[in-house]
């Protein structure tokens, strides 16, 4: 059996700390939960606002996670990972 | 050293700043401000649920597109666009003509499903928005309920940036900016903690819309909280949520010009009352009548209407009391025909008890209707309604715009006003107050009297006119309205049947002072026909015995001659005696 393959697109503004925030977070949490599993793409909206208009981004950051289904969106820096895990899909590590 | 840099034109800054108004199309709203919302700057706009914020935003945007060439967008917060735009198809604005180009809505609300974790900005949705801001040339942006989307951020000073965020955008792309958010009912002390309190110091412009229910009456106002470099009225005015949108209402202001004034005439419907006026009530004068129940204020009113209509002018007539119809029929049995003028659609009869809400909106109501029928004259009966139960506070600003209006739109304005039995100021003031308002004030009462009750009428005040001092009594019989003079006996007026007795009285009285006068002469007549007979017949006497004197002299004379001559004759057939006198020979 395959393993699923988590897609995750973050849309940031520029480098606000928020979108910093973010993408480090999202990151860490990739990179311990699912090692290998998983893509993700960075939207810079302040680079491609018209994207954002289109797709309904106006909070940054916003994280779509795009599969597994369903399709999920979670605003902010995911700063609470129980939070962001329940979203996502995932369970929490036992550590 | 100091003055070697760029120097500053303020001139040209003044100029390019606040001086420049972008107009909301919002009756009233306009003439408060001076303009409308300051240009380039941005507005807050704060109100509690079901105050008419999104109406208000919605009307700004929606005169920009239409009016101004401002193209605009709104960004909804709260609602679905969609559900906006049919909403909103109520007041006739045909949003989805202006859809295309000139309006556009962000659909910036958040979804059920929104989770959230931590903070976040409006960077991206401040990107998005430049760009399609660009691409349609907006020119005005309203932010519809902004307080959803802060009350997602986690701490106050979160709440602060993104606020900022946004107003620094808005200033930098010069763009009009509205932003609306709701203040719980008592705005002054909730308005405090709510990062809308700071926000109020940050914009160029504050406007507060409350909602109040006064004794069940639903009562709208508006205040402009501030104004950056302009003057504004900064009392509450109220306002309506009418059929074309906002309606402010709004109290005379300070250079608006005077309302033209004529020295033109028009009836009052009662000849002896316009005598008694001088001539009639102004053209576009307000006139009160007060009175007691039944003392026939509608009656003035309808005659008043009913001259108007015969002089072809439009005409419009409010009554609280009863239904039009019944008004009419009413009329008729004292000879005031408004039926055949309510037929050719001269007179619009409006039976303002099928409206509800609070004077304000009655007052808006009949402006619109009255607009709407070019009406030149107008009569309300009785305008003392609108001080019922909840509306006692407004009532008196109510009853002073109506007169400001119909003076500013050269209306012919005649209101009657229900003076309560009860009350002890009998002859004195209305409660709404508008008689220091109202130009002629023609107060009617009762006098009971020898069991009976009479109308008597007397003119209190006329501005402008020479009128009369006198009571009259006021007559209604099924061939008019007319007026009587009062007798003044002994210290006592006189009305009704003892008027009728004294008349009476004085009437036969007349007659037989009349009939001898006319004996008098008749016999006079009479001595003078004998004297003269007997002139005649003196004169013909006089003259008969002037010929017996003539005949009388002449005879004697000729006898006289005759007998003279007779005795030379004889002395001559004698012929011998000499001519001797007559006395020698007859001795």
């Amino acid at each position: 059996m395959r393993p699923t393959i988590f897609k995750f697109r973050l849309y940031i503004a520029g480098d606000t700390q928020n979108s910093i925030i973010a993408l480090a977070n999202l990151s860490a949490l990739c990179d311990s939960l699912l090692p290998k599993r998983h893509k993700i793409e960075v939207v810079d909206v302040l680079r491609e606002p018209k994207r954002a208009l289109a797709e309904g981004i106006f909070m940054t950051p916003t994280l779509v996670k795009l599969a597994p289904a369903p399709v999920q969106k979670i605003v902010g820096t995911l700063e609470h990972l129980a939070r962001v895990l329940e979203v996502v899909g995932l369970r929490a590590p036992i550590v | 050293m100091f003055h070697r840099g760029k120097r500053i034109n303020f001139r040209r800054l003044a100029n390019a700043g606040l001086q420049h108004k972008a107009p909301t199309g919002i009756l009233g709203f306009d003439e408060i401000t001076g303009g409308g919302l300051p240009h380039g700057r941005t507005t807050l706009l704060v109100g509690g649920p079901g105050s008419g914020k999104t109406i208000f935003a919605l009307q700004f945007l929606v005169q920009g597109a239409r009016v101004c060439k401002e193209p605009g967008i709104f960004v909804a917060f709260e609602e679905a666009p969609a559900r906006i735009v049919t909403n909103f198809e109520t007041f006739g604005w045909r949003l989805t003509d202006l859809l295309k180009q000139k309006l556009f809505f962000l659909d910036a609300h958040p979804t059920p499903d929104l989770v959230q974790s931590g903070s976040f900005d409006l960077s991206g949705m401040l990107a998005a928005l430049e760009v399609k801001a660009e691409e349609m040339g907006a020119r005005r942006i309203v932010f519809d309920a902004m307080d959803i989307v802060l009350a997602l951020l986690p701490d106050a000073a979160a709440k602060r940036r993104e606020l900022y965020r946004v107003h620094e955008w808005l200033l930098a792309h010069k763009l009009t900016g509205l932003i609306t958010a709701k203040a719980g009912g008592d705005e002054e002390t909730r308005m405090g903690q709510q990062p809308f309190g700071f926000m109020q110091f940050m914009v160029d412009c504050a406007v507060v819309l409350n909602h109040r229910v006064e004794l069940g009456v639903s009562q709208r106002n508006l205040r402009v909280q501030k104004y950056r470099g302009s003057n504004f009225d900064e009392n509450e005015c109220p306002f309506v949520i009418g059929k074309h949108g906002f309606d402010v209402a709004v109290s005379r202001m300070l250079g608006r010009v005077d309302a033209k004034v004529t020295n033109e005439r028009v009836t009052s419907g009662v000849k002896r009352l316009d005598t008694m006026l001088g001539g009639g009530y102004y053209r576009g004068a307000s006139v009160l009548i007060t009175g007691l129940p039944g003392t026939a204020k509608t009656t003035l009113s309808g005659a008043f209407a009913e001259a108007a209509c015969r002089r072809g002018e439009r005409t419009m007539f409010v009554g609280f009391d009863s239904d039009g119809t019944e008004v009419i029929r009413n009329l008729t049995s004292v000879g005031i025909r408004l039926a055949p003028y309510v037929k050719n659609g001269l007179l619009r009869m409006i039976s303002a008890r099928t409206i509800t809400g609070s004077a304000e909106t009655l007052l808006v109501r009949i402006k619109g209707l009255a607009r709407e029928h070019k009406a030149r004259c107008l009569v309300i009966d009785p305008v003392s309604t609108l001080s019922k139960a909840g509306n006692e506070l407004t009532a008196h600003g109510v009853a002073e715009r109506l007169i400001d209006w119909s003076k500013a739109d050269g209306i012919s304005l005649l209101c009657t006003s229900l003076l309560d039995e009860t009350s002890s100021r009998l002859d004195g003031g209305t409660p709404l107050q508008i008689s220091t308002l109202a130009d002629t004030w023609i107060h009617l009462n009762y006098l009971v009297q020898a069991g009976e009750r009479n109308r008597g009428l007397s003119i209190i005040k006329s501005r402008g006119t020479a009128h009369s001092n006198q009571v009259r009594e006021l007559i209604l019989s099924d061939s008019g309205v007319t007026l009587a003079d009062i007798y003044t006996a002994g210290g006592e007026v006189l009305m009704g049947t003892l008027r009728w007795e004294r008349e009476s009285s004085e009437r036969i009285a007349s007659e037989v002072a009349d009939v001898a006068g006319k004996l008098k002469r008749v016999s006079l007549d009479a001595e003078e026909a004998v004297l003269e007979v007997r002139a005649k017949s003196l004169q013909t006497e006089l003259v008969a015995k002037k010929v017996e004197k003539t005949l009388l002299t002449r005879t004697t004379e000729s006898r006289a001659k005759e007998l003279s001559r007779g005795h030379s004759r004889m002395r001559q057939l004698r012929g011998g005696d000499a001519a001797v006198p007559h006395r020698k020979k007859a001795k």
